[in-house]
């Protein structure tokens, strides 16, 4: 297993940029997930990483050796498609044993790697089957162990996930980060699920038109998103848009005085609040908050393990909070009058302004 | 077949009986229609009078001996079987490369290509033979080698004929191959050459052999346009016959033809074993 660097690395279709720049170190053993929506160019990169897709410009090393011009077949990496992409004519044996066979591995030696990595991901005995005499996640598996089988660099999902009912996809998930953990994988995982991306990754990178919006750990990045983009596509957010107003107050363009901890740059025009660090108490409570809002309750949602509730503030501006089902917790009928409160560091200040609309 | 399915599911009134036996009796009748040749030629081939009149009066299975004896006709078919398969061998190996282009190639003109692979099929045979005809003396005024009436020639004529089939036929195979099977090849360390060989060619296979069995028909049965190009001592089944008809009406005509019914039927039969070949065509 070796580390996979991306230098200024980018792709352009004639005028258009598919990945711009992309600089990136995945260490070795490390786990990281490129997250983003459809067309970020998320797939671009793994693809450039695999060699499928040549790079304009740039230049990517996987261990000490620079493979941007070396073709896939002479890469050493293992990639998982998101079709499974199995060769239908050949067994499950033949598929997991076609890299061993490629790189000239003695039939002797083989057939005990490949029974091997069968036994791995919990297919041994299923060597002379047939693609599709398997269910979905069983093919899926076969392409994990036909990867692994050849002891790749680095080690390429491609959504791996996307074909499985939601039961399995969630089962697969954590098999694919045992395995990874088990064997030391170098991996770089692709996806546009935040759930999964935060729930197998050691780092995220998410995407955005081409370019890196933020990287980080999945608490960094949920805790601490940079931009309106990560805050807005990594769970969920409120937004206010508003002036700095002094030492730690951010005034909202609908009047409320946010108070924040921590510092914020002097253009900041954006903060984001995540619906879970909202509180709704009853109009009458004087507990010692940063920020507490009088507000009137709009919509009710049950989603089982939390209640959404969405709020009209005196201001005019509207709020998502999100409480956990719990009988301690009071929940308050459309149309009462209640009060939000928050934390001073729930106030995320955004580097940048929200996107104007077009 | 789907609305007399329909019907069958629950008794109705008795229009719809009516409408299911005309349905079903024009069904029988079209088909008896398209198979009324083969089963006279059958028929015919068994007569035992040497003039074919009717009724028959007698049955023998002389004419398939006679036939067998007729150094024409053994000698075209020879020719026949030669030529066909040659031309079946050139063209899949025009044809493969032609359909890689064809489907996968981004280059402006593709659809026109496309479009040109294919038209031998409107093409008369008759005009087709005319031009090439034409075209060889030419060549051969130019370059000294003689082409009509050689086994190359025929052989390059009859390329044209299998060509629409080869690149029709394995095109429709080649848009079903998910490329990202290609790549998971060439990830595992396959050379584009051995990719081709261990995974695309096994996945197109029922497409190569479909086109390869309809190449050989079109060439085999081939008339109009062989018969600019063939010369003395070199002559396809197809022309000997022609050739016999103009002298003598006999059933031994009736014979060759049902053994070549026969062979061809096999044929299709063997290659529906490997795809079915109402998703292909």
């Amino acid at each position: 297993m070796s580390e996979v660097v991306l230098t200024r690395v980018s792709k352009h279709y004639g005028n258009v940029a598919a990945v711009r720049e992309f600089s990136f170190t995945v260490q070795q053993g490390e786990f990281v997930a490129l997250l983003g929506p459809s067309g970020c160019g998320k797939t671009t990169t793994l693809r450039m990483i695999a060699g499928f897709i040549p790079v304009t410009s740039g230049r990517i090393t996987i261990g000490t050796k620079d493979v941007t011009h070396v073709p896939p077949h002479r890469r050493n990496t293992g990639m998982v498609f998101q079709g499974y992409a199995l060769f239908p004519h050949m067994t499950v044996a033949q598929n997991v044993a076609f890299g061993l066979e490629m790189r000239k591995v003695p039939k002797a030696e083989a057939a005990p790697r490949v029974e091997e990595a069968l036994r791995l991901v919990r297919l041994e005995g299923y060597g002379e089957r047939y693609p599709r005499q398997l269910s979905g996640g069983q093919q899926q598996r076969v392409a994990l162990a036909r990867a692994l089988v050849v002891q790749p660099e680095v080690f390429l999902l491609d959504e791996p996930l996307s074909n499985l009912d939601a039961k399995l996809r969630h089962d697969v998930r954590i098999e694919i980060r045992q395995l990874q953990r088990k064997l030391g994988l170098t991996t770089v995982f692709v996806t546009h699920d935040q759930e999964e991306a935060l729930t197998v990754a050691d780092r995220l990178i998410v995407m955005n038109k081409g370019e890196i919006e933020q990287i980080g750990t999945p608490e960094e990045l949920y805790n601490r998103p940079r931009t309106h983009f990560v805050a807005d596509f990594l769970g969920k957010s409120n937004f206010f848009s508003g002036r700095l107003e002094g030492e730690g107050i951010f005034r909202t363009t609908g009047g409320t005085a946010l108070r924040f901890a921590g510092p914020a740059s002097a253009g900041a025009s954006l903060v984001a609040v995540r619906p879970e660090k909202l509180r709704l108490v009853p109009v009458d409570s004087t507990a010692e908050v940063a920020n507490t809002a009088r507000a009137r309750v709009e919509l009710v949602t049950f989603l089982g393990a939390i209640i959404e509730t969405i709020v009209r503030l005196e201001s005019g501006e509207t709020v998502t909070v999100h409480s956990q089902n719990q009988t301690i917790d009071r929940h308050y009928p459309v149309g009462s009058d209640v009060l939000v409160t928050w934390g001073a560091d729930a106030n995320l200040i955004l580097e940048e302004p929200a996107p104007q609309p077009a | 077949m789907v609305a007399a399915q329909a019907i069958d599911r629950r008794p109705g009134p008795p229009t719809f009986a009516v409408g299911r036996f005309a349905y079903r009796l024009v069904v029988a009748l079209v088909f008896a229609f398209m198979l009324m040749p083969v089963v006279f030629v059958a028929w015919v081939s068994f007569f035992a009078n040497e003039i074919v009149t009717f009724p028959p009066q007698g049955y023998t299975l002389s004419w398939y001996t006679r036939a067998w004896a007729n150094r024409a006709f053994t000698d075209g078919f020879l020719t026949s079987i030669q030529v066909g398969l040659f031309s079946m061998v050139a063209g899949l190996i025009l044809g493969i490369p032609a359909s890689f282009a064809i489907v996968r190639g981004r280059f402006p003109g593709r659809e026109a290509l496309n479009a040109l692979m294919l038209s031998p099929l409107v093409v008369p045979g008759v005009v087709a033979g005319t031009a090439i005809y034409i075209y060889f003396v030419q060549l051969e005024i130019w370059t000294d080698v003689r082409f009509v009436a050689t086994l190359p020639g025929l052989v390059a004529a009859h390329v044209m004929l299998t060509i629409p089939w080869t690149v029709r036929l394995i095109s429709a195979s080649l848009v079903g191959v998910d490329r990202s099977i290609e790549e998971a090849a060439m990830n595992l360390g396959a050379t584009p050459l051995t990719t081709f060989l261990r995974i695309t060619l096994p996945m197109i296979r029922p497409g190569v052999v479909a086109a390869a069995i309809f190449s050989f028909i079109a060439s085999f049965t081939d008339l109009e346009m062989t018969l600019f190009l063939i010369g003395p001592g070199r002559s396809t089944l197809q022309i000997a016959l022609l050739q016999y008809l103009e002298w003598k009406f006999d059933p031994s005509v009736a014979a060759v033809s049902f053994v070549q019914v026969t062979i061809i039927g096999i044929g299709l039969l063997v290659t529906d074993r490997f795809v079915k070949l109402s998703k292909v065509v």
